[in-house]
């Protein structure tokens, strides 16, 4: 029998304590694949967000950091200064990356840090109960927008990634999505060239961001909810490369 | 270089920290310590070592956290209101046990203050600061040579014990000059880094973190800190004193204001007055022994503090109520002159005085 599909090594067999229909899982095999194909895994330092991801070391076997909610790109500063030959990446929600942790991004990308970014948008906070996150899209429903969220008084979503694409740090930012395989089979190539720029040691960042579903807190299918991505979600944020 | 130099505090700190093998400075500007971070913008590069300005000083503990993590000697230095804003990160680097040199050229606060030197951190220095169960362990210099002499130690006694080393100085010990010798101490013998984040290339996955959800487990880490902290204060406690036993005074104070108390205390004993002086040079561990002991004897303790009474409750910790102990402070950047601290010294003679208390 011919093997078509195997899990790659640097994903860990382990049970998923996440929930049913999320992409967290997807993202991270997206990763180990990339870091298995490259042959990086024995130079990778990876960064788990505060969030749902915070685990991910629990997957992901390459060395792992925990950090503060939202600075995990002034610790990859810390790390990629001091080991120039290290592939250091952090992977962060859009709570941690485009609300806590806004102005560590930004001054990440500001220096041209030579690291890569895995920015996970699923549009609420996930482990905390659904909040609104900065990038909930207009009307949505959440447990702190119980009536949707309206643009006065809570603000307009906010597209960081295109924000970042205007610095000239930013040497490469694309969005992605897990809607679908195709979506994913791009998403993957995506990840493998943000992880490519920074072995070629080019200058700046790299940032991968990827529309994921939240069915637990979409109050949706797994089915719906990605459909909800493909429909919703990419209007607001229109998947395409923005840089680079 | 065991030559004699002239060299202001600051430098005099970032210098020594060269000399101690640090890999990487991080830091944002703030007065009074903008030296430290202009000197390393010239030397550490020179060196072929790391400086990066920092967009904040939440960043810069951060950048410290990510190279330490890696096994790299690190350190940040700011003035009070940017060490409050590092507390987050000095939780987390208590509860990764990650080595960590963090200086505190201290301003007058609180809030935005001004920039004129005081002592009003040492709660936040000695006492927590950030949230959690941890210490730190904090030294104190009294002059440009302690500036550079403790900065080394602080080095090892980070990589020895896994955490961060303060050194809680102020304004005037990191703007005045004064000579000092600059040369490499013999260092301690210090565990390896196995637990530095070097890659998987030989070995399994390491990792480095502070959640522990499982039952009992945080429990766990935290009774191995509290095991960690009681062996530093059996061994590490730094601590001067001068003409301290039969003393009928004995003035308690560190930094600069040791300083101003050393002069007073010299005038009053050529007044003939029994006056002695206790310096605490490790804020935590504070010498509560050598404190203690000296209750027993029951002088009066006068400490003195450029602030409103800080250092003072651990002081009356340690004393547990054998001996008076009086407290007398300046804060907001107000100093007390060696006049005002003799004037305090002479009223604990006055028998009206001695009534009261």
């Amino acid at each position: 029998m011919r093997t078509v599909f195997k899990r790659t090594p640097t994903l860990k067999d382990v049970p998923t304590h996440y929930c049913p229909g999320c992409g967290h899982g997807i993202a991270h095999r997206l990763i180990a694949e990339t870091v298995d194909e490259l042959g990086i895994r024995g130079r990778t330092i990876g960064i788990a967000p505060v969030g749902c991801a915070v685990l991910a070391y629990d997957y992901l076997d390459v060395d792992m950091i925990e950090v503060a909610h939202g600075r995990a790109p002034a610790v990859a500063t810390g790390m990629k200064r001091t080991n120039p030959d290290m592939i250091v990446f952090s992977y962060q929600g859009d709570g941690d990356l485009a609300s806590i942790g806004t102005a560590e991004i930004v001054h990440a990308v500001h220096r041209a840090e030579q690291i890569t970014v895995i920015f996970i948008n699923n549009a609420v906070y996930g482990m905390t109960g659904g909040q609104m996150a900065p990038t909930t899209i207009l009307s949505q429903v959440t447990s702190t927008t119980p009536q949707g969220r309206q643009a006065l008084g809570q603000g307009y979503p906010m597209q960081i990634s295109e924000m970042l694409a205007v610095l000239p740090g930013a040497i490469y930012v694309e969005r992605c999505s897990l809607s679908d395989t195709s979506q994913i089979m791009n998403a993957k190539k995506a990840v493998k060239h943000a992880f490519q720029l920074q072995l070629d040691n080019a200058t700046g960042l790299s940032l991968v961001e990827i529309l994921s579903p939240c069915p637990t807190y979409w109050r949706m299918t797994p089915a719906k909810a990605m459909e909800w991505i493909e429909k919703e979600m990419t209007k607001v944020f229109p998947l395409g490369k923005l840089k680079g | 270089m065991s030559e004699r130099i002239l060299m202001c505090g600051n430098e005099a700190l970032a210098e020594a920290a060269i000399i101690a093998g640090l890999d990487a400075y991080f830091g944002y500007p703030i007065t009074p310590q903008n030296e430290i971070p202009a000197y390393m913008s010239q030397r550490m590069p020179e060196e072929g070592r790391v400086f990066v300005q920092s967009e904040s000083e939440l960043a810069a503990i951060n950048m410290v956290f990510g190279a330490s993590a890696t096994g790299k000697r690190a350190m940040t230095s700011s003035s009070s209101p940017g060490i409050s804003l590092m507390q987050e990160g000095i939780s987390y680097l208590a509860a990764a046990e990650l080595p960590a040199v963090v200086a505190n050229i201290m301003r007058g606060g609180p809030g935005l203050g001004n920039i004129a030197p005081s002592q009003s951190d040492y709660f936040q220095a000695t006492k927590g600061g950030g949230h959690g169960d941890y210490r730190n362990i904090v030294m104190a210099p009294a002059c440009v040579q302690e500036m550079a002499d403790l900065t080394q130690l602080a080095f090892d006694l980070a990589d020895q014990y896994q955490m961060t080393v303060m050194i809680l100085a102020d304004g005037f010990l990191g703007q005045m000059m004064e000579p000092l010798v600059l040369e490499k101490k013999c260092g301690r013998k210090l565990p390896p880094k196995d637990w530095a984040l070097t890659g998987t290339k030989d070995r399994s996955q390491r990792i480095v973190r502070s959640l522990w959800l499982k039952e009992g487990v945080l429990e766990a880490l935290n009774n191995k800190l509290q095991a960690k902290y009681k062996i530093i204060e059996q061994n590490e406690v730094l601590c001067e004193q001068y003409e301290v036993e039969n003393a009928d005074i004995v003035v308690i104070a560190y930094g600069i204001a040791a300083r101003i108390v050393r002069s007073a205390v010299a005038r009053a004993r050529q007044q003939g007055i029994n006056v002695g002086w206790i310096r605490p040079i490790t804020l935590w561990p504070f010498p509560m022994e050598i404190v203690s002991k000296t209750a027993e004897e029951m002088p009066i303790f006068l400490v003195v503090e450029l602030s409103c009474g800080q250092m003072v409750e651990d002081v009356k910790l340690a004393v547990a109520g054998k001996a008076p102990v009086v407290f007398y402070g300046r804060s907001g950047g107000g100093v007390p002159t060696v006049e005002e601290v003799f004037e305090q010294i002479m009223q604990l003679t006055t028998p009206a005085m001695r009534q009261t208390i």
